[in-house]
């Protein structure tokens, strides 16, 4: 017996290293991004990245935060636009799937194949674009961001099938009672669907605070780009930034910014919260992923 | 007398039910107006202006007004090299990430299945699924620590080895292992939590009896892990193979930083319509292009769902 006691101890040492060897693996390169950030920026225009800092410096730090325009208005308005879209598209996304739940409901496998449809084939990159700009006109605003995703058909899916799981008896007890399906929707199903709900909601806000085409696209007004874009202009040498537009509204130009630490320090400031903050949601973006998708 | 009542009684009582019924569906219909309309017009609106694949798009005359060419505009695209490259490469790197992809995210799996302790599981899961809440772009940041000529890590590595210094960005050819490796990187957490929990739902009471039967560790994963995956991996190969004249935009434009010298091997359809519009601003061929990638698109779909409904009816799409 000991020796089989043994032998399991000495597998799973070895599995549990190799596993804790591929996860420093996959964090190894944010903490590449972070150390290069903490650098001196002499050093490393003379030696290169490396992945401990050389010399601790804070000063790409101290030149974000003292030139935080740029970063700060990328950051209320990829909160504003995600948390927006958050709300607005969990809401409506909610308010397609449950009349799809009612059987009685006419046409209700007309309207299902309509939103499917939309899965499957789209109009494609310039039909959509002309009709943002040139008779929507919502490039420059705000709502380009939120209004053209909001809803998604395969949202709506999962949505309808969680729906579909309460019992009918609620509902119809509180048809009974004399509840219309407005209100059935508002007050039963809402308290019921808070599982879903946060599933879709925080797919949502991930997607949002992590877009950066939408701002590619257009966006022109660099008051209104998203923060995934603005360290995309960073990343790629976009000379665009060099004009006075910029100087004196007090946003930083991209040939101002003038270090390999600078923009590290911006990517660890963008991603950093993302990072911290989505983990702890991990148990919602599992359960989306494998719901209906794993048998028993 | 008393039957006229009762008829009138009980049709009154159905008309009642089917107006009850009516105002239902009613109220249902209201919450259904605004997305529906939402949906209208920006996922068939847009199917509208196909017509421009057919036409030579100019601006000033607009969508209706501009020159109809028929099918000249395909035509020229598949008689440019660029594309037959471009369509090469979507197929060929999607072929690539999905074999890559799956064999990493099922070792991984069951690797983490193999841990007795299901805390530590969890604990390295989370971990392991962090790199799928970062945008191509943060990940393009990483990768340009790694490969930047002059600083990257990489050559510094490979200069203290005594080699010389590799242009990482100027050599096309090696960036399909390149975006592979980060393709595999992002997803591979994120793809495995699927067929761990797949995993998760084996019987128990199975293994132990195999065990008592004398099966190895080996015995078990050959006979009764990877069983229990394998229609959950077919049906997932079945359906990426319907997406795959499709390419993550993200990964091809931000890893690549959208260097001209590596299209050779980094061009897919998807940065290659986007150019079209953007760079060249050529409207027509652009949209002949996407065309052909929704119609392939769909045609994919449409027989990869139908081989999946005779795999397993439960998980087909439709």
């Amino acid at each position: 017996m000991k020796s089989i006691k043994k032998s399991t101890f000495v597998s799973q040492r070895i599995i549990n290293s190799f596993i804790a060897i591929l996860c420093v693996l996959i964090i190894m390169p944010f903490l590449l991004l972070v150390s290069i950030s903490v650098s001196n920026e002499a050093d490393i225009i003379k030696n290169g990245y490396s992945l401990i800092p050389r010399e601790f410096d804070l000063s790409a730090y101290k030149y974000v935060f003292n030139n935080p325009s740029s970063i700060f208005n990328a950051y209320k308005v990829t909160a504003a636009f995600s948390v927006i879209s958050m709300i607005l598209g969990t809401m409506l996304i909610a308010m397609t799937a449950y009349p799809l739940t009612r059987k009685y409901l006419k046409g209700r496998r007309s309207i299902s194949f309509y939103l499917y449809f939309t899965m499957l084939f789209n109009g494609g990159l310039v039909p959509t674009y002309i009709l943002i700009t040139q008779y929507l006109h919502l490039q420059d605003s705000i709502w380009v961001y939120i209004v053209p995703g909001l809803i998604s058909p395969w949202y709506v899916f999962m949505m309808r099938t969680f729906f579909s799981d309460i019992p009918d008896a609620i509902i119809e007890s509180a048809y009974i009672d004399g509840a219309g399906e407005i209100k059935i929707f508002f007050t039963i199903i809402l308290s019921l669907s808070k599982p879903v709900f946060s599933t879709v909601a925080l797919f949502t806000i991930l997607a949002k605070w992590n877009d950066w085409y939408t701002s590619m696209l257009y966006i022109n007004q660099d008051n209104l780009i998203s923060l995934q874009y603005l360290l995309q202009k960073i990343i790629m040498n976009l000379e665009l930034l060099q004009n006075s537009k910029f100087g004196t509204a007090g946003i930083i130009s991209v040939k101002d910014i003038p270090s390999e630490t600078t923009r590290m320090a911006m990517a660890v400031l963008v991603a950093g919260p993302a990072l911290l903050v989505f983990p702890f949601f991990q148990k919602y973006f599992v359960k989306g992923l494998t719901v209906g998708s794993v048998k028993g | 007398m008393k039957n006229e009542i009762e008829i009138k009684h009980k049709v009154g009582a159905k008309n009642k039910k089917k107006g009850l019924y009516f105002g239902k569906s009613m109220q249902l219909y209201l919450l259904l107006c605004i997305p529906i309309t939402l949906v209208f017009i920006f996922s068939y609106l847009p199917m509208v202006g196909i017509i421009i694949a057919f036409k030579s798009y100019s601006y000033n005359l607009g969508i209706f007004k501009s020159e109809w060419v028929g099918i000249d505009n395909f035509k020229a695209l598949l008689s440019y090299d660029n594309f037959s490259r471009v369509a090469w490469n979507t197929i060929s790197l999607n072929i690539v990430f999905i074999i890559l992809g799956m064999t990493c995210a099922v070792l991984l799996a069951i690797t983490l299945f193999e841990i007795i302790n299901r805390t530590k599981v969890k604990v390295f899961q989370t971990i392991l699924i962090t790199p799928n809440f970062l945008s191509w772009v943060i990940v393009g940041y990483m990768v340009y620590g790694l490969l930047n000529p002059e600083y990257g890590i990489l050559n510094n590595i490979l200069v203290s080895l005594g080699f010389k210094k590799i242009m990482w960005y100027s050599n096309a050819n090696l960036w399909p292992g390149i975006l592979s490796i980060a393709n595999v990187w992002k997803n591979v957490g994120m793809d495995s939590v699927l067929y761990y929990a797949a995993l998760m739902s084996i019987d128990s009471s199975m293994i132990e009896a195999a065990e008592i039967d004398g099966a190895n560790k080996l015995h078990v994963i050959r006979y009764i892990t990877i069983p229990q995956l394998f229609s959950l991996m077919t049906i997932l190969l079945i359906l990426k193979v319907g997406g795959i004249f499709r390419a993550d935009f993200g990964l091809f434009y931000q890893i690549t930083r959208n260097v001209g010298e590596l299209y050779k091997t980094t061009d897919v359809m998807d940065t290659y319509i986007f150019r079209l519009m953007k760079d060249n601003g050529n409207f027509s061929l652009s949209t002949a292009a996407s065309l052909l990638q929704s119609v392939i698109g769909l045609i994919m779909v449409l027989i990869t769902n139908y081989i999946a409904k005779k795999v397993d009816p439960d998980r087909a799409l439709f």
